[in-house]
């Protein structure tokens, strides 16, 4: 035991070793942050402070368009999942069916499969059936692995449930739809919730099976992006980052404090 | 709270005395007769107690009553009227399951007044009947908590005043003390207690803890292998049982295999596989008398006589050296073990000197202390 006045900092090899790996996570995406308000518009040098790459960019209709484009997307295909997701979950967990093994390990393979063949096949499938491409056939297409995040969270917390709570609903009085409303639903809704978001910030992510499946002018934001940065990285780019990183992080922090506030509130 | 008339009770009443009836009920599950042909009727008003090792099949029949499973063959009544066809939400009859199954997304109030809403009950009479109930069950001042944050008495109160407020004309309790600590088990038995007879609703409490079934009953039916081996009284279950199973399930017992020499109708002639001869008095309980074949004695511990000289009276003495102490604070468990190699239990108040391994000890018992059960 030493003394602490002796030797007052002490950096033990783990702290070193946490410091490295934070760094080496977040320093490129601080360098971009700090280099968005640079005034050159050439990424290596620093030509003093401005707002106006986010001004730019917020005046830029192609970029805006791109991300109404994505946003419709996530909104569209997490809203559907979390309905058909929460569902087949509560029924492959209650439910006994001849094939229900089959259908279990079916239901999880988007989460295995690479993108890329999810991109291609949903694009020959959509082309044999003779859909053409559009918007919409964006939102099928992330409906795919968004289901089965939402599916997947879900079905984890469903295993952590009482089984008899549907019981209990039922034996008050409820029947099983009231009891699935009043009780069941309001039981999952932190993991719907969160596996929502997660399945959003996937959709909202996604370049490979956007870019597979989109037409008619659709274009999602990281295809946008994409497009640009073929050319080169112009610092609108950056600002555009840190929006998107802020607003992602604000609504993870929400997210966040609300399922730890109820959660203080049930778990004390 | 007293019991309310359910829709469609009074149409066919005639069964009248009995909440509950189970006919000749069977439950098979994937090829597994759980439930063997049981019948049970048990009485308005009454605290029945189904006891049984686990996996003899009580839980099962408890859902069979609540709705949560279907006979496979049987009919199920409450009041006089067939419950085949009625899904459990349509039952008067309320559960207070094992763990508790409290929402833990609503708070106590909420958990207690989910019956209420579900029926639309008016407000102010939701708001009187709750706070009713959570007085009666010692709970009004944790209304606002989330079940996450009362502990495990606590809870267990919540369930009963949520299963009481809908004014069942049965309450089902499946093992309801079986996650408490022991001290708080016997607080929560007197209550129990109390409640029913507060309320005189019938309870049907499934339990594997005799002691809890002998202290709370009017009756209990004794179960093994989906079976009903006997229903009665506590004291008749414990002082006339019918069968070994029973004999041996309930409290402790010493039991003797063995097959009946001479009989008489105030006396029994018997003797054991191992060769001890015993008299025993025939008891009209067991249905047909004994005359022959073979028989299983049952003697309790503290029906058994110690003495350190051989007693005068010689009736079912045997001769025996102590083996083991087991000291339970109130009392002594001697285990003592016969010439023949058999062991007894005996039950000694905690005063005698522990003899030591080497001096013989007579144990004796009246020939009207033990019981001669058919094998």
């Amino acid at each position: 035991m030493q003394a602490p006045s002796k030797n007052p900092i002490r950096i033990s090899w783990q702290a070193l070793f946490s410091v490295l790996m934070f760094g080496f996570m977040y320093l490129p995406i601080l360098v971009l942050g700090f280099y968005s308000f640079n005034q050159s518009p050439n990424s290596a040098q620093w030509g003093g402070f401005t707002l106006s790459w986010y001004v730019k960019f917020f005046n830029d209709s192609r970029i805006l368009s791109a991300l109404s484009d994505s946003l419709k997307v996530a909104f569209c295909a997490v809203g559907i999942s979390a309905i058909i997701g929460t569902l087949m979950a509560v029924g492959l967990a209650r439910y006994k069916f001849p094939g229900k093994q089959l259908y279990q390990g079916v239901s999880y393979l988007p989460l295995i499969i690479p993108d890329i063949a999810i991109a291609v096949s949903t694009l020959v499938f959509l082309a044999v059936i003779a859909v053409p491409l559009s918007l919409w056939t964006i939102v099928a297409a992330h409906t795919v692995f968004c289901l089965s995040y939402v599916a997947f969270v879900v079905s984890t917390r469903l295993v952590n449930l009482n089984p008899h709570l549907e019981e209990a609903a039922q034996d008050l009085g409820a029947t099983p739809y009231q009891s699935l409303v009043m009780v069941l639903l309001p039981e999952l809704m932190p993991a719907i919730v969160s596996g929502c978001l997660l399945a959003f910030v996937l959709s909202m992510d996604d370049f490979l099976i956007s870019s597979f499946t989109a037409g008619g002018g659709a274009t999602t934001l990281p295809m946008e992006i994409f497009s640009r940065i073929r050319t080169s990285v112009k610092p609108d780019i950056n600002a555009l980052s840190v929006v998107l990183m802020v607003t992602s992080g604000a609504v993870a922090l929400i997210a966040e404090t609300i399922r730890y506030r109820s959660e203080k509130k049930r778990l004390q | 709270m007293s019991q309310t008339a359910t829709q469609n009770q009074q149409a066919t009443d005639t069964h009248v005395g009995f909440d509950v009836e189970l006919r000749k009920v069977f439950k098979v599950f994937n090829g597994d007769t759980v439930v063997r042909g049981v019948d049970l009727s048990i009485r308005r008003g009454e605290f029945f107690s189904i006891l049984g090792p686990s996996g003899c099949g009580k839980t099962t029949t408890l859902r069979l009553i609540a709705g949560f499973e279907t006979p496979s063959a049987g009919d199920v009544l409450i009041r006089g009227q067939s419950m085949l066809n009625v899904p459990p939400y349509r039952r008067p009859a309320n559960t207070v399951f094992q763990n508790y199954a409290l929402f833990s997304h609503l708070t106590v109030w909420e958990n207690v007044a989910f019956g209420l809403r579900i029926k639309k009950c008016r407000k102010s009479e939701t708001q009187e009947r709750v706070k009713e109930a959570l007085k009666l069950v010692k709970m009004d001042g944790f209304a606002n908590r989330f079940p996450a944050q009362l502990s495990g008495g606590q809870q267990q109160r919540v369930a009963l005043a949520r299963a009481l407020i809908n004014r069942p004309t049965v309450v089902l309790l499946d093992e309801p003390l079986g996650a408490l600590d022991l001290k708080l088990r016997k607080e929560m038995q007197v209550e129990l207690s109390n409640l029913h007879q507060e309320l005189g609703v019938t309870f049907v409490l499934v339990t594997h803890d005799q002691e809890e079934a002998l202290s709370l009953s009017d009756r209990i039916a004794v179960m093994v292998e989906g079976k009903v081996e006997q229903i009665g009284t506590p004291s008749q279950i414990y002082d006339r049982p019918q069968t070994p199973f029973v004999a041996d399930f309930i409290g402790d017992t010493n039991l003797f295999r063995g097959k009946i020499e001479g009989a008489h109708p105030t006396m029994l002639w018997i003797i054991t596989d191992r060769g001890l001869k015993m008299k025993v008095q025939p008891t009209d309980a067991s249905g047909l008398p004994l005359t022959s074949g073979a028989v299983v004695v049952s003697v309790r511990p503290e029906k058994v006589n110690v003495s350190f000289s051989p007693p005068d009276d010689a009736i079912n003495c045997f001769e025996g050296r102590l083996k083991h102490v087991m000291y339970l604070g109130t009392h002594v468990h001697y285990v003592v073990q016969l010439r023949s190699g058999d062991q007894l239990t005996v039950r000694q108040p905690n005063a005698l000197n522990v003899p030591d391994s080497d001096t013989p000890i007579y144990l004796h018992w009246g020939a009207d202390d033990c019981l001669a059960l058919p094998e």
